[in-house]
């Protein structure tokens, strides 16, 4: 039996070792933590391993190439999420305390749950093109950004190239929207009914229950409305299977138009050349043709520091992993600038974040000219300009195109619904707004 | 005009469900000899798909654990593999993993209740989405044996002259149709006029009394979910080429629990005509009554149209009615 003394000091050094071991497991203080929520497993992880490449690599990319950010190595823990919002809110929950800095979970429903999280823990949330479209709001929604684009400027975007392609004429015409029946598919439901009240055509919406194998009736329910052209927000096997039925009932695929999330080479490669002349939206650049590529071959994947092994350097998804990396490293640079030290915290990073602005001038100097629209964020303004250009897929060559130059949405209807559901969750969640 | 758009969305459910009720089948081969509800079934048929395009392309197995392990860059074998021969060799792998299965967990189980062996294959799907991970990789693959796809001109010409609409029927569903009615022949013929097939159904009736006329369990098994693993392929081409080879593969599972709620979990002729009412109730509720719900009502509607079924029928149309007596 032992005695209480004995009990005490087996405890201290119980607790010793726990410390020691929390200790080893956490970064050292000088190191820049950037948690990758990302999911490689699951209905989406064919999408999501992409992603999470390019997000990787960039990062290992200036520490091997530059030592880092300002001398300070970034470290981008990956906590598994599998697309599942419960186990993203885990992931959220257990590299919290690590220091972590900004989170980027590619997920609309993890970034829902997240919002009043980082919100009370004042740590800055980054959804490119994703999540709530109203964070845009920086009044109401302090601790999120989501620059270059959102939702309703995708939507926006493809109904102005729509009208481009038409004369500047849209009355009549009849639009399907085939969406994925969840709070992401959901989304640009509101803009797509403002914009067809502005424009005059006819928007029929067809659901799609995830993951989306089977959608005979809403391809059956196209064939027979005829609609002029469809618009797609899907994600994962939902997008392989809606391309595939599209060229089944010989719908044109000109006319048939993805989200920037409906837009990567695994949605299109399994339909192979029926899948010729489909696009999509977009709001970064793809392939490996810009200057940076040779030093991520140089310093990252050569030397065999690349996630993955580098087998998706270059796709489309890998490219919008990599353009999140590059957004957050920028607004880390700021944030070192205007903090006067290279340690910054989460609420320093948010200040660097608010004082963005990312020129055409130094996306060269990054070596991705011409890679995404110019962000420059603001105070209210956490969704930059919202600028997106389209892609087209060339099935015998096997890559993407671009075939318009980054275009402006509609301010003049989606200001007024941003307003609008930005400041209903401000009364919901008791906020004030700022700025 | 009403009338044919209907008919064109019966007709083209009766097709979905073909391809529902080759995932089912497997469920029903299983149960039918062990009494064991195979969650892996699914996941087996993402496994014998990805495996088969694997092969076709003569990708290494395991080339990312090698890699890693040997600072190596292989990823490809640098031949390709015809379809048949890619086939055969799949067959014979999930023939490997049907003995592996016997010897690795039905083995250790026998004598246990079905719940437990039911568990077992919730780890058994575990483990094998896992395990075509990496011996494959987790990217979307595109699977082409060669069957076609797209609208059949001929179908649609024909139904234009007879009714004065031309009809949407998927290649791909009618050779799927062909094929299932030819898997269900050669199953139906395979339990009724061979020896083996005689054991087989033996077992299911009996354990004890099958083991007690010199049946081998073992052997019963290992043919028994090496049918089932080539049942999974068949599906897995099926819906590999529809869709690409990817994880959702393994969620086909979920479109074939209705069915088998409806044709009871022991017929084989039960998978495929509960199939076919499941595609079609499902499709005509969605032309009918979706557009007044908001649509996106397939998922839901077939459980309910099951659970219709069940009232009445309990053991589902073609099921055994089980009574015990105490």
């Amino acid at each position: 039996m032992k005695t209480l003394g004995e009990e005490t000091k087996m405890k201290l050094k119980l607790a010793s070792l726990a410390l020691g071991a929390v200790m080893a497991a956490a970064p050292a203080m000088a190191d820049l933590v950037v948690p990758n929520l990302s999911y490689r497993t699951g209905p989406y992880g064919a999408n999501g391993t992409q992603y999470a490449d390019g997000f990787n690599d960039y990062f290992t990319l200036l520490n091997e190439r530059d030592g880092g950010i300002g001398g300070q190595k970034v470290l981008t823990p990956e906590c598994e999420t599998a697309y599942n919002t419960e186990k993203g809110v885990e992931c959220y929950e257990a590299t919290k305390g690590n220091g972590a800095l900004v989170y980027n979970p590619l997920s609309t429903g993890i970034t829902y749950q997240l919002i009043p999280k980082v919100s009370a823990d004042k740590i800055p949330l980054y959804t490119p093109g994703y999540g709530r479209t109203s964070a845009k709001n920086g009044k109401v929604f302090e601790w999120i950004f989501n620059a270059p684009a959102n939702y309703w400027d995708g939507a926006s975007v493809a109904v102005k190239y729509l009208l481009d392609q038409n004369g500047g004429d849209l009355n009549g015409k009849k639009i399907a929207l085939v969406y994925h029946n969840s709070a992401y598919g959901k989304e640009p439901i509101r803009t797509l009914q403002e914009l067809a009240k502005k424009h005059g055509f006819t928007l029929t919406e067809l659901p799609i229950d995830p993951p989306g194998q089977e959608q005979k009736s809403q391809w059956l329910q196209i064939r027979r409305d005829k609609p002029d052209y469809v618009i797609m927000w899907g994600w994962g096997v939902m997008n392989q299977t809606a391309i595939q039925e599209a060229a089944n009932i010989r719908f044109p695929m000109e006319n048939f138009i993805g989200i920037w999330w409906s837009g990567s080479e695994v949605d299109v490669l399994p339909v192979g050349a029926a899948a010729n002349g489909y696009k999509s939206l977009t709001f970064n650049g793809v392939g490996t043709d810009y200057p940076l590529y040779a030093d991520m071959q140089k310093f990252v994947v050569e030397p065999g520091k690349a996630s993955q092994g580098g087998q998706f350097v270059g796709s489309a998804l890998y490219s919008r992993g990599m353009y999140a990396a590059v957004v957050i490293a920028e607004a880390i640079r700021k944030a070192q600038e205007l903090a006067g030290t290279a340690e910054i915290n989460a609420a320093q990073l948010r200040d660097g974040f608010e004082a963005l602005d990312i020129t055409p001038e130094r996306l060269t100097e990054i070596g991705l000219p011409d890679f995404g629209p110019e962000i420059k964020m603001s105070c209210d303004n956490h969704g930059g300009s919202g600028m997106a250009r389209l892609q087209q897929w060339d099935a015998a060559a096997k890559k993407w195109t671009l075939i318009t130059e980054f275009t402006a949405p509609d301010q003049e209807i989606l200001d007024p619904l941003i307003l609008e559901d930005s400041e209903a969750y401000a009364k919901e969640a008791g906020i004030t707004p700022r700025c | 005009m009403e009338f044919l758009y209907a008919s064109e969305v019966l007709v083209n459910g009766l097709m979905a469900g073909v391809m529902y009720s080759l995932v089912a089948l497997g469920f029903v081969l299983i149960y039918k000899a062990s009494g064991v509800f195979n969650y892996a079934q699914g996941v087996m048929a993402l496994f014998a798909a990805m495996t088969l395009v694997g092969i076709m392309e003569g990708r290494v197995p395991f080339a990312h654990l090698i890699n890693a392990a040997f600072g190596t860059h292989v990823s490809s074998f640098g031949w390709t593999v015809p379809a048949l021969l890619g086939i055969a060799l799949t067959a014979l792998v999930m023939v490997g993993l049907a003995i592996a299965i016997e010897k690795l967990v039905l083995k250790h189980l026998v004598g246990q209740e079905p719940i437990i062996l039911f568990m077992a294959t919730i780890g058994l799907a575990w483990f094998l989405e896992g395990l075509g991970d990496v011996m494959w990789g987790a990217d979307v693959k595109t699977l082409d044996v060669g069957l076609p796809q797209g609208i059949s001109e001929t179908a649609e010409t024909l139904t234009n002259d007879w009714l004065g609409y031309g009809f949407f029927i998927d290649r791909l569903d009618i050779w799927a149709a062909v094929i299932a009615a030819l898997l269900v022949a050669a199953l139906v013929g395979f339990s009724q006029y061979t020896k083996q097939g005689r054991a087989m159904r033996a077992v299911a009736d009996d354990h004890q009394a099958a083991l007690s006329v010199g049946i081998s369990l073992q052997f019963i098994w290992i043919m028994v979910w090496s049918i089932a693993g080539f049942v999974a392929l068949v599906a897995g081409i099926m819906w590999g080429t529809k869709s690409g080879v990817q994880f959702s593969l393994s969620l086909i599972a979920l479109k074939a629990l209705p069915v088998l709620m409806l044709g009871g979990f022991t017929s084989i002729p039960g998978a495929i005509v509960g199939g076919l009412i499941i595609g079609m109730g499902e499709k005509l509720f969605e032309y009918f009554v979706g557009p007044l719900v908001g649509g996106a009502t397939e998922n839901w509607f077939a459980y309910v149209l099951a659970l219709l079924f069940l009232v009445f029928r309990p053991q589902g149309l073609f099921g055994e009615r089980i009574i015990e007596r105490v």
